[in-house]
């Protein structure tokens, strides 16, 4: 029993559960699901395909910060995905084309691509903090969008585009299995590969990993240019949503969701070891927060208030301080003589 | 040699230690431990690594709390909690590192904590008054103005030292002051110190280099094992027996199966050509041959790690070349240094070997699947069949292959950093201080397995600070001193008291 | 002796030594006012009426809410910190007083309000830092998160101010010969100066760099460490807090979307304005040239004709360069 207590995906797994239960309790609807036309629908549907971009951002931020990383610039290039594929589409004389299509999300990634390896470049390379490196590109990320868009938010009409984040596949949608695969690919790779485990030697022990010959600088590199070409998908999906490149609006925040979404499946900011099983289930905690922050009617403009009283209390809870402060405290509750209170000091 | 005419007046203790005891759960690091410091006097506290020193030190300067044991100050017991509080009571310490800031003034380095104030704001033209009279106590004559980190480290010290006696000093604790210093700068350093010895300041001198020592310091209190070996003037202690005292005699062990010096023709496998890195490794020839086990011998800074380092392809070397079957290769990191047979075991193994939170399986198999690359995984089963056996060749404990490595003791980490390297069935391994903090079982296991090593064609080479280790395990020794080759001997022609005197021996003139 | 007496060389070469040792950190500095005076002589070049009293005052004018941001944000920066939460919590000061005196309540409360609330943000997110070890990014983007969140909770839409003290800071200018000066432009140009006199002659201001230096050395040697890195903190919140007024009497408007971004262009000011990100070398004038940088180029770009989200790109440029010159530098100093 207390081996699984003890299983690092209980906490968050709780939180998950905990989370539903409040929800159910206080609206029985929340779990309610209507079949339409062979396809379903209702709140717990609308939280599997509304979690793709951050699946996706998400399972990014995980990789990277198990080297010890961060990427703050993934907001931005979900941006620029969108600017790129939506302006190909809107230039393109058929709107509607697989060919299109292809070619339009083709490009979109290939270009975060090339700017996440651009962050791997500096910082495996060269040295650069993470932070400030991945500053860079937040910074100017959404003004190359802007610029690629003409200034303007660009719209388009297309069917198939517009399927990938409304559309249904076998009742359930489409963007779901978009997360699915993403969290397929990525778990296979690290697990099935021995990306994983020198991935989380680096991120661990950077030196001692050098000397067992470990190639951190391209793991390092690889981590951001996967960083950056998940979020060019999640730009993607982002823009067939509204069907509009919006330059300042896509992927806003993404990045302390995504972070959050990381820290609250166990993994640890210092790098490491990760799991992507604890990401999945913070993405989908994350997104039912949400979910209850619209239900409780507070204006989504206002949830960042709440999405960082969250960051507040996960950190607290994580930090040593309040753990060593809080054990102290039970100790001294349940201490039975002064012999045991000293024991546990 | 200590001068004479200073030597201090020794009736009243300015501080004096008395039982202190300290143990990290089941290691004693300091055992009931007496120690005296008079005012006036440069003393030196000796002995090897994991004698107890920094302990000591840790303990006056509040760093550490002593589990028993009582400091007194003048004769009153003191409670030191704190380093803040240790300076309040004049004990004061200069480290290694230099904890001052770089970035600031020295005069704001020496006075930052005491500034003279004008108008409700810092007084900069005072402050600057002040630092450069504290400077010329000491007779220096650095700019006040200049940035601290514009200046040399040894002039970085000094600074350092000119803020400790800015206030009250009592005690003055120079942590390994000269590691960094050439001998100009020594020379400057110790002026200064004898400054202090007029002026009453206690010196505490902690340094490996023997000569210094016996330079300027007037008596010596030698540490092995946590404990007392005993209280020295340096005028009436040889070298040579300080050194025996540091290091002991070793528990006689069963007797390992040396293996016998290759013949004069095997060729060398690993060499180096004029190897040189910055001050620790100039100029060094050398070869390793096939089935030859060169134990690397010397005190703490002769060169040893870093030669290592170098032969390797951990560290780059500034100048020459490492050769490898005769060709000169640069080996430009430890990946290349391992695709071509050459591996080293750090002296720092929870730094640089283990990583404590992966598994003794993920360990053993890191630098293998590192070899293999990304995509070609080794499979579970077979990682587990690796380290099991492994496990049982080395006699690793506990025999889980999923334990977790930061939780193994010590000697077993070894083993397991030894399985990670041996794995890659390397041609040439380099061994640096593999039996350090090791229990004496576990120790005499490593020592076998060299020489097994050996016997199966390995070309090894082995560092260790206990010159009786080197001796039973080598079979040629190099002695190295600062940087260079003092002797390159077959290990027959050696006993314990010939090579304690080849690492000891004095420079001339001294 | 030789080691620690300056050598007598030729009065040229040992006062450029005597400057590099004394006042390397300044170097920085100097290259950003080149930088500045080249973009200013290129302007001039290509434009023919850039360098004017009209074009160099509305540069003080346009962007004085960003100098008082740039000065707090140098604060934190000093301390190895960063605070990602400088633009939001200005559109939350900024909303915040608009709505208090939409609904009557005096100037008098209402701008203390705001620099209150700035500062409490400030020292919740230096709280956070300090005593629960979470990482200064972390928190400050917490805070950043927390303020946009509150700013739409006072308001979901702008609301116009029509407070005559406030639209007095931005629309009354002082004429000196073509040249203009509003109050809110001596209010910056008065926090610049606080700022560098504090930096400069208090011993808070030289924790501060001590703490940038090394932490651990500016502890034991007895700074007061703790108390020095919350005040930065709250010191960016109070600034913010200032640029909210100032911003809001620029706009005569607040807006809870504003700010979005600010905070990276006031740290890209603060940089390019010599300031090193890894803390303890930087000044608060050098941030001011950053501002200025950032000003001219926004101007130019304008002149141009062109997008405004060039100014970004071309700031976000400029940051990367100085960032790999401060780590070739850093990388070079140290294998040494």
């Amino acid at each position: 029993m207390t081996r699984i207590l003890r299983h690092r995906l209980v906490l968050p797994i709780a939180a998950l559960v905990a989370l539903v239960l409040v929800n159910t309790i206080s609206r029985p609807s929340f779990v309610s699901i209507t079949v339409r036309d062979g396809q379903l629908y209702g709140s717990v549907i609308d939280i599997l395909r509304n979690s793709a971009p951050l699946m996706l951002v998400a399972l990014g931020m995980t990789i990277v910060i198990a080297t010890r990383g961060i990427d703050l610039s993934v907001g931005a290039l979900m941006a620029v995905s969108g600017a790129v594929a939506l302006t190909i589409i809107d230039g393109s004389g058929a709107p509607d084309s697989p060919a299109t299509l292809a070619i339009a999300i083709a490009a979109g990634v290939a270009v975060t691509l090339v700017f996440g390896a651009w962050n791997g470049f500096l910082v495996a390379v060269l040295g650069i903090q993470p932070i400030i490196a991945t500053l860079v590109l937040m910074l100017a990320g959404r003004g190359i969008a802007l610029l690629i868009t003409g200034g303007f938010i660009t719209t388009v009409t297309s069917t198939p585009y517009k399927f990938m984040s409304q559309g249904y596949l076998l009742g359930l949608p489409f963007a779901f299995y978009v997360s699915v695969v993403a969290i397929v690919l990525v778990a296979v790779i690290q697990r099935r590969t021995a990306l994983g485990v020198l991935t989380e030697s680096v991120g661990i022990n950077p030196e001692a990993s050098r000397l067992a010959g470990v190639r951190s600088r391209g793991i390092v590199w690889g981590a951001y240019a996967a960083s950056g070409l998940l979020a060019g998908f999640a730009g993607i999906l982002y823009s067939s949503n509204i069907m509009a490149a919006d330059a300042n609006a896509a992927g806003q925040y993404i990045e302390l969701d995504a972070i959050l979404a990381v820290v609250l499946g166990g993994t640890s900011l210092m790098g490491g070891k990760f799991s992507i099983a604890g990401t999945v289930i913070g993405v989908f905690t994350i997104q039912t927060l949400k979910s209850t922050i619209t239900f409780l009617g507070v204006p989504p403009a206002v949830s960042p208030l709440f999405m960082a009283l969250v960051v507040v209390i996960v950190v607290l809870v994580q930090s040593q301080r309040v753990r060593g402060g809080t054990l102290r405290l039970w100790n001294a509750l349940t201490a039975r003589s002064t012999k045991d209170a000293e024991v546990a000091r | 040699m200590a001068d004479p005419t200073t030597t201090p007046v020794l009736d009243a203790p300015v501080l004096q230690v008395s039982g202190a005891t300290v143990r990290f759960g089941r290691e004693t690091a300091l055992d009931d431990v007496d120690f005296r410091l008079f005012p006036g006097e440069v003393h030196s506290l000796m002995g090897e690594n994991g004698a107890g020193k920094s302990t000591l030190i840790k303990a006056l300067t509040g760093a550490l709390a002593l589990d028993a044991g009582v400091i007194r100050l003048d004769g009153m017991p003191v409670r030191i909690p704190s380093p803040l509080d240790a300076q309040r009571f004049g004990i004061r310490t200069v480290y290694q590192e230099i904890d001052l800031l770089p970035n600031l003034s020295v005069a704001e380095n020496i006075a930052l904590g005491r500034e003279p104030r004008r108008f409700g704001g810092i007084d900069w033209r005072a402050m600057r008054r002040l630092a450069s009279e504290v400077l010329a106590e000491l007779g220096l004559t650095i700019d006040p103005a200049s940035l601290l980190g514009s200046h040399s480290l040894a002039v970085q010290q000094l600074v350092a030292i000119a803020r400790a006696i800015s206030t009250d000093v009592r005690v003055l604790v120079l942590d390994e002051p000269t590691s960094s210093l050439d001998a100009d700068e020594v020379a400057e350093l110790f002026r200064v110190i004898r400054e202090l010895k007029e002026r009453g300041v206690a010196v505490l001198f902690i340094s490996h280099f023997l000569d210094q020592v016996y330079e300027i310091c007037d008596r010596v209190t030698v540490l092995r094992a946590g404990a007392v070996v005993g209280e020295y003037r340096t005028t009436e202690l040889l070298r040579i027996d300080l050194v025996q005292k540091m290091l002991g005699r070793e528990i006689p062990a069963a007797p390992v199966r040396r293996h016998a010096e290759p013949d004069a023709e095997t060729p060398s496998v690993l060499g180096a050509r004029a190897l040189s890195r910055g001050a620790r490794v100039r100029g060094i020839d050398l070869d390793v041959r096939e089935a030859e086990v060169v134990g690397l011998a010397g005190l703490l800074g002769s060169g040893r790690t870093e030669l290592a380092r170098a032969l390797s392809g951990v560290d780059r070397p500034d100048t020459g070349t490492v050769v490898l079957d005769g060709r000169e290769l640069g080996i430009p990191g430890p990946r290349r240094g391992i695709a071509l047979g050459v591996v080293y075991s750090s002296e720092n193994r929870r730094t640089e070997g283990i990583i404590g939170a992966l598994t003794v399986r993920e360990n053993i198999v890191l630098a293998l699947q590192a070899q293999r690359g990304v995509f070609r995984r080794m499979r579970r089963a077979r990682q587990t069949e690796l380290a099991a056996s492994w496990i049982e060749a080395l006699g690793i404990r506990p025999a889980s292959p999923e334990a977790l490595a930061g939780t193994l003791s010590g000697g077993n980490q070894q083993k397991v950093l030894l399985a990670r390297l041996l794995a890659l069935a390397p041609r040439a391994i380099l061994l640096d201080e593999p039996t350090r903090g090791i229990d004496v079982g576990a120790k005499v296991e490593v020592q076998n397995l060299v020489g097994e090593l050996a016997a199966n064609g390995m070309s090894v080479v082995f560092i260790s600070a206990e010159l009786e280790e080197v001796l039973r395990v080598s079979t040629r020794i190099v002695v190295l001193r600062e940087g260079l080759v003092v002797a390159n001997l077959p290990a027959e022609e050696l006993s314990s008291g010939s090579l304690l005197a080849l690492v000891t021996q004095p420079d001339d003139g001294a | 002796m030789s080691l620690t007496t300056t050598r007598p060389l030729d009065g040229l070469r040992a006062r450029v030594d005597r400057f590099t040792s004394r006042r390397a950190s300044w170097i920085p500095v100097f290259a950003a006012l080149g930088i500045l005076i080249a973009l200013l002589v290129a302007g001039q070049v290509y434009f023919g009426n850039f360098i004017t009293p009209r074009v160099l005052s509305s540069l003080l004018l346009d962007n004085a809410y960003l100098l008082i941001l740039a000065v707090g944000m140098t604060f934190v920066i000093l301390t190895a910190g960063i605070d990602l939460s400088v633009g939001a919590v200005l559109a939350f000061t900024a909303i915040l007083g608009a709505r208090l005196l939409s609904e009557g309540f005096p100037v008098v409360v209402v701008i203390p309000v705001m620099l209150v609330g700035g500062s409490l943000i400030g020292l919740l997110i230096g709280v956070l830092i300090q005593f629960f070890d979470v990482q200064p990014f972390i928190a400050s983007l917490a805070g950043m998160f927390a303020a946009r969140g509150l700013a739409f909770l006072v308001s979901l839409s702008s609301i116009k101010v029509e407070d005559p003290v406030i639209l007095w800071l931005q629309t009354k200018l002082f004429y000196i010969d073509g040249w203009f000066l509003s109050p809110t432009g001596i209010i910056a140009i008065g926090v610049v100066i606080a700022g560098a006199l504090v930096l400069q002659f208090t011993r808070f201001g030289r924790t501060i760099y001590a703490i940038g230096g090394n932490e651990q050395s500016a502890r034991l040697m007895g700074l007061p460490v703790v108390r020095t890195k919350l005040l930065a903190y709250v010191i960016s919140g109070a600034c913010a807090g200032l640029a909210g007024i100032v911003f809001t009497a620029y706009q005569g408007a607040g807006y809870p979307l504003n700010g979005v971004g600010t905070e990276l262009d006031t740290i890209a000011a603060v940089v390019i304005g010599g300031t090193l990100l890894t803390g303890g070398s930087g000044f608060v004038l050098g941030s001011m040239i950053g501002v200025f940088v950032y000003g001219t180029i926004k101007t130019a770009i304008s002149f141009l004709g062109a997008e405004q989200s060039w100014t970004r790109i071309t700031i976000g440029a400029l940051l990367l360069m100085f960032v790999v010159v401060q780590r070739v530098i850093v990388a070079r100093s140290s294998r040494r």
